[in-house]
């Protein structure tokens, strides 16, 4: 599932936006992906620690891997880029991530209109009927018609 | 007075005065936060507007008082751009209870008065 007929590499695609800027600063990394989905990996590192006496990591990064990984069930859904916008996003944070385990999430694109994609998602830290966040959000696409 | 975690400094967070009692936070434009080219990533904003409501619980408590804080939601507003400006994030409590606050947090660039997010955040307070 590499690659198919439009040329969108999913996972080529994923290595170039992480080379750099906010993704690359925290490593994300590509893991897997489907008709409407992807999976991305965030590895544990002390600098996005939120809580210094437990060492768990802030929000932010599991809110920056799942807007990653929300935008790229799009992108693979439509099977192309397209520059967007989020509108809103909201994050459940249903336990905190425990330490030195890599997060593991995975965004789903289940509704695309033509000025609007709905997401949802998950992330884990190794098992994935264990979740430690829930996301749903809205994008709107900047090329739209008016 | 409160302690930025390494999260903060990841972002290149630091404290620009206050306001009604809260800390202001100011993230420079730089790019370990960026997103697509010229723009803030989103992340990056919703992880300035936790730190900023945070920051604004911890301030509410006195030193040997503070809870440990657990956030359960937050729900982030994306209104503007981010531009390759400096932000600015400030949190307001909109409710302190025993065991929950509510907080709402806004970030803006040039202008106040034009937000670019706001966050709303609920907080589990443990004691």
């Amino acid at each position: 599932m590499d690659d198919d007929a439009s040329g969108f590499d999913p996972r080529r695609f994923v290595s170039a936006m992480t080379r750099a800027g906010h993704n690359g600063a925290l490593g994300i990394r590509y893991v897997a992906h489907g008709e409407d989905w992807a999976e991305l990996a965030l590895d544990y590192d002390p600098r996005m620690i939120g809580d210094p006496a437990s060492g768990v990591i802030a929000s932010g990064p599991i809110l920056t891997l799942m807007d990653m990984a929300t935008s790229m069930g799009i992108w693979i859904r439509s099977r192309r880029f397209r520059a967007q916008a989020t509108l809103d996003l909201r994050v459940d944070y249903l336990r905190p991530a425990t330490p030195e385990r890599t997060v593991i999430g995975r965004g789903q694109c289940y509704r695309i209109t033509r000025s609007v994609a709905f997401i949802r998602g998950q992330a884990h830290d190794g098992n994935p009927d264990d979740p430690i966040a829930h996301v749903a959000g809205t994008y709107m696409f900047i090329d739209a018609g008016q | 007075m409160i302690a930025l975690p390494p999260y903060a400094d990841l972002l290149g967070l630091r404290i620009d005065g206050a306001d009604d009692g809260a800390p202001v936070l100011l993230m420079p434009f730089h790019d370990d936060v960026i997103g697509r080219p010229g723009f803030l990533h989103g992340g990056a904003i919703g992880g300035l507007l936790e730190m900023a409501a945070i920051a604004a619980l911890q301030c509410a408590f006195s030193d040997g008082d503070r809870p440990r804080i657990k956030p359960i939601t937050v729900t982030v507003d994306y209104m503007r751009g981010g531009r390759d400006h400096e932000t600015r994030a400030v949190g307001a409590i909109t409710r302190l209870g025993n065991r929950i606050a509510n907080i709402e947090a806004t970030a803006w660039q040039d202008d106040r008065a034009r937000p670019i997010a706001v966050a709303r955040m609920n907080i589990l307070l443990v004691r």
